[in-house]
């Protein structure tokens, strides 16, 4: 320890603790501008000067360690003139616009003049001027308020990683650019705006707040972001009960996963608020037209539509689409309403499109199938990452800015496999650029090579899995020469890959829907368990089989039973002591027969089988695949109820709409994709009639004679522990601040960061035999490319959210098709081009983006909108043949000039 | 001329080995291009925004493009009494452009400079480094001509 004395003050600091530290622990309140605790320090402010006593010079407080016996001034008045000479120096730069300013009130400089009164500059004059309009829709960058503190610079680089601006010349001229000071979108920057959030003063601001309050006069409301399945907190600022701002909370007891740290669509992708689309009143379509209708019209005719269904075809001709954006507390009721009121298990939501097959596959595997570790693991504990299928720092931003930290800061190895070379691709140590549809042979190829090699964990094998003989037997032919021509990788990459995954101390599998979204989904799953298992690379931190989930909730809809063979925490509806609780709990008899997924669903409606069906915030009409099909099955229904915040393609095809709220005007949970499960809070009030969707179930339920009543959210939360074993040790109040991962089974029990630690829940993990299959449609002459959809940084999911947020939709208008430049010159196209995208279900027609990052014989596009919508073309009889999910990843497709 | 991979390659091994690429790509064209920094942040494996904030750290390296022939005109006192601006004027003149430019031909670009240290024989200009003494305006043409 070292022993000091501050302003008079003695105190004890530990070794390596700096002067900044010291005084503020004294009590002191030390300016500072260029300091910020998560940054690499700068010292190059000067504002943090004190006074050491038979020091030459006053030193830089952030920059100095402490020493034994140093006596600190903080504010003698040599201090005090260095700090006035800074401020009167910042002063005669910057751009004195404080009445207009965005960060009037917030801002340090205005801060620290007023608290040393300066009030003009001995050096003001005139000086170059820097400010530039940037054209981008989120960020405004005005250089002449800048004090060139340098923490936007640190901030790019060291939190998201972009790397996308730095100091240009020195002295007066300086100022922040990006290379050859160009735009912003013309750089590497992904608008994340953590530059937004460090700026001191007004150079940076957010031009989706601008105008609508000064952040210190809105009341902030700290929830979970309602995009992904990260879990970011922030905090939405409200001012007369409209959302005017998204901000940064940067305290990690209350911004666990990203402490701050957000991504463009949390940043800027909210103001679909108060979009004026949003739905304010019921409807009711009459002769093909929709008219506004009371609460009680349409509750009534909702009810009575079901209940006559109900009757004349039986409860198995109704079923439920949940909602994978919709609270936990929504999702247990709308499953509940299905079985409990409906008398179904025909209740699925949108995971059967995304992750089906990891819930099938690491459930077969450990017996639980969700992502085994935590999201900071991957920032802290991993030595090696293995990304396959996951494009992360744009589907899962904040997760690929750790990731990026990780392998710059710790020098984490990378592995990545990807169709596409993405950002993080460009980066890896190995990067395995295979053909879609491969990633079983890909898998069975490194895992030959690690047991030829004999770098696998005979000791984890021996003792906590199950199988391996079986297992082993199948990958033996699986040899890098003989995958090289199945995957289009050389046998040394794949060597390599093995290599490096195998003899890190810790390897962590990270993965989504470019490894689900197969006929082999289930497969391609099971795969990555094999490997952990092969490896020992499971039950430890920095492990694990981390499957990235891709919405807000689509974890917490799953635990909650939105799935047609279980109710909460996996428990099956077939296990008849299980259907005995529920039966007690909700006092009503349950349905022991097996319900149908989405992509049974929309046959079975197409067919005649299912009559009526009530969607909850979700859109097949966009999401699902072949829509063709999609439209011609809902038409078909005689009743479709759709509750949602906006009209959406779904909606549209109706017959009658409920009009509900968004997340920022609801109380409840969001369980994240590491099992997280974190608070949503009520910032502002819902337009015109809308209700909380909770309430629009129990009325619904009320009706059909089943009687639903809660006072608030928190009601239906305690209700759902009590039957779901997994939350059983939740409460709201244990929630506030870090959450707690699920399992949590007593309210003394701390959660569970990292599953399988001392054994699977299975028991042993199972080895599963898994042979390399063709995926269902491969290229020919007449559809000679390979077509792979996914989603952009700037859109999320059916894009009836992102595309009514102004900047994201400015950003990204129109859907693009990625295709390789050599392949674009034999087709004839330019960049920009609007060509026609066709497979066997149908054709699109929108731009084409000539880009390396797709090999010749691949095409890209996005699923986000509705006017040239990807699902246009997918195939809806692909299917994984255990979970369902469709084959979104591989068409075969043809790329026509217009 | 040679090629900017090759005089970046040759120097990717050595610690700092940027900034001396930066040094060789400045005595080849002049400036450092663009597709240079570029190339050199790959190379060097710094991101390109750095690669451009360490060319812009110092003066003496240039990322915009410039002329063949680099006229540097002394303004510091012993050259400014002995007539430096009208010498200025006649080259911008001559040339037709102002400090700080290039002539539309790449064949001149005209900066200005503090004391060359040829203080016997004012005003001086260096032409790419060389000092050239006891100009005066009226020399002008005849001076630049030399240069093809």
């Amino acid at each position: 320890m070292i022993n000091l004395t501050i302003d008079g003050q003695e105190i004890q600091v530990p070794k390596g603790t700096m002067l900044l530290d010291a005084c503020r622990q004294a009590g002191a309140d030390i300016p500072t501008l260029c300091y910020d605790p998560d940054l690499r320090l700068a010292g190059s402010c000067r504002m943090c000067v004190v006074e050491a006593k038979g020091r030459p010079a006053l030193v830089a407080s952030c920059v100095m360690p402490a020493e034994n016996g140093m006596v600190i001034e903080t504010e003698s008045p040599d201090v005090v003139e260095a700090r006035t000479v800074v401020l009167e120096l910042l002063a005669a730069r910057h751009k004195f616009e404080c009445p207009t300013c965005e960060s009037d009130g917030s801002c340090k400089l205005q801060d620290y003049m007023y608290r040393y009164g300066v009030k003009e500059s001995r050096f003001a004059g005139e000086g170059p001027h820097f400010y530039t309009e940037d054209p981008n829709p989120f960020i405004e960058r005005d250089y002449d308020k800048c004090i060139m503190c340098t923490r936007c610079v640190r901030a790019c680089e060291e939190i998201t990683g972009a790397q996308a601006i730095n100091i240009e010349d020195r002295g007066h001229h300086a100022k922040i650019a990006t290379p050859f000071d160009g735009k912003l979108a013309d750089s590497t920057c992904v608008f994340c705006g953590q530059c937004v959030m460090v700026c001191p003063v007004g150079a940076l601001t957010s031009k989706v707040a601008a105008g609508k309050g000064k952040p210190f006069q809105n009341e902030k409301v700290l929830t979970t972001c309602t995009y992904c399945g990260t879990g970011c907190t922030f905090e939405l600022n409200v001012k007369n009960d409209k959302v005017v701002g998204v901000t940064s909370l940067r305290d990690e007891k209350w911004s666990p996963v990203n402490k701050g740290a957000l991504c463009v669509k949390g940043r800027f992708g909210w103001d679909f608020i108060h979009s004026p689309d949003r739905l304010t009143t019921p409807l009711i379509k009459e002769n093909g037209e929709f008219r506004e209708a009371s609460w009680d019209e349409a509750l009534d005719l909702a009810a009575k539509k079901l209940q006559d269904i109900k009757e004349k075809h039986g409860s198995d001709s109704l079923a439920v689409f949940s909602s994978a954006r919709v609270s936990n507390e929504e999702n247990y009721l709308a499953q509940k309403f299905a079985r409990a009121v409906l008398g179904t298990n025909n209740v699925d939501h949108c995971a059967r499109l995304c992750h089906a097959s990891s819930v099938a596959g690491i459930g077969a595997a450990f017996g639980s199938g969700a992502m085994t570790n935590s999201i900071n693991d991957f920032a802290q504990e991993a030595d090696c990452i293995f990304v396959i299928g996951s494009n992360t720092t744009e589907n899962h931003p904040v997760i690929g800015y750790k990731i990026k930290q990780n392998v710059r800061k710790k020098g984490a190895k990378l592995v990545v496999a990807d169709p596409r070379c993405t950002d993080l691709a460009s980066m890896a140590d190995v990067f395995m650029q295979f053909r879609p549809g491969t990633d079983v042979a890909l898998m069975n190829g490194m895992m030959n090579v690690i047991i030829a090699e004999n770098i696998l964990d005979q000791d984890f094998i021996a003792k906590r899995t199950e199988n391996f003989e079986a297992f082993k037997q199948v990958v033996e032919k699986y040899t890098p020469e003989y995958i090289e021509p199945i995957t289009g990788v050389a046998a040394e990459d794949i060597r390599k890959a093995a290599r490096i995954y195998a003899e890190s101390g810790a390897s962590a599998i990270c993965y989504s829907m470019g490894i689900t979204q197969h006929s082999t989904g289930t497969d391609n799953v099971k795969s990555c368990c094999n490997l952990a298992m092969l490896t020992g690379n499971i039950g430890r931190p920095g492990t694990g089989v981390n499957a990235l989930r891709g919405q807000n909730n689509v974890q917490g809809a799953c635990d909650m039973g939105a799935l047609p063979v279980v109710y909460t925490a996996y428990q099956a509806v077939t296990n008849p002591d299980i259907q005995a609780k529920f039966e007690k709990a909700w006092g009503v008899s349950l349905s022991p027969k097996i319900g149908l997924t989405i992509t049974q669903t929309i046959p079975a409606a197409l067919h005649g089988q299912i009559k009526g069906l009530f969607v909850l915030g979700e859109n097949p009409m966009v999401s699902d695949p072949d829509i063709a099909h999609v439209e011609e099955a809902l038409e078909n229904l005689d009743c479709l109820i759709v509750q949602d915040i906006f009209l959406t393609q779904t909606a549209e095809k109706a017959d009658i709409v409920f009009p509900g709220f968004s997340f920022a005007e609801k109380d409840g949970t969001f369980t994240s994709t590491e099992r997280k499960v974190q608070r949503i809070r009520r910032a502002v009030s819902g337009p015109g009639q809308s209700k909380d969707d909770w309430q629009i179930i129990c009325e619904l339920a009320n009706r059909l004679g089943y009687p639903m009543s809660y006072a608030n959210a928190e009601e239906i939360f305690e209700e759902m522990r009590t039957v779901t074993p997994s939350y059983a040790g939740m409460t709201y109040e244990r929630l506030e601040g870090i959450g707690l991962h699920w399992p949590c089974p007593a309210e003394d029990h701390p959660g569970t960061p990292i599953l399988h630690t001392v054994q699977f829940t299975r028991g042993l993990g199972l080895f599963h035999a898994v042979e390399f299959i063709e995926p269902v449609e491969l290229p020919n002459q007449e559809y000679p490319f390979i077509l792979s959809t996914g989603r952009s940084l700037y859109h999320y999911h059916t894009g009836s959210m992102s595309r009514r947020a102004e900047a994201l939709n400015a950003h990204m208008p129109d859907n693009v098709v990625q295709i390789n430049p050599v392949a674009a010159e034999r087709v004839g196209i330019a960049n920009d081009e609007v060509v026609r995208l066709s497979t066997r279900r149908g054709s699109i027609e929108l731009k084409a983006q000539l880009t390396d990052i797709v090999k010749e014989n691949v095409l890209f596009t996005y699923f986000h909108f509705s006017e040239a919508a990807a699902n246009r073309l997918t195939n809806a009889e692909a299917l994984d043949p255990v979970c369902g999910i469709p084959e979104f990843k591989v068409s075969a497709a043809r790329l026509e000039k217009l | 001329m040679a090629n900017y991979k090759d005089i970046i390659n040759s120097l990717q091994d050595k610690q700092g080995g940027i900034i001396e690429a930066f040094h060789a790509l400045q005595r080849e064209y002049n400036y450092i291009p663009e597709e240079a920094i570029t190339e050199a942040a790959k190379v060097f494996g710094v991101s390109q925004a750095q690669a451009y904030g360490v060319a812009t750290f110092y003066s003496y390296l240039s990322v915009e493009k410039r002329g063949k022939y680099i006229i540097r005109m002394c303004e510091s006192a012993p050259c400014h009494v002995a007539g430096a601006d009208a010498v200025i004027r006649a080259i911008e003149k001559h040339l037709g452009i102002k400090v700080g430019e290039t002539t539309a031909d790449g064949k001149f670009t005209l900066e200005l400079t503090e004391c060359v240290g040829q203080c016997q024989a004012t005003p001086v200009i260096t032409v790419n480094s060389e000092p050239v003494f006891n100009v005066s305006a009226v020399k002008v043409p005849e001076i630049l001509s030399a240069y093809k």
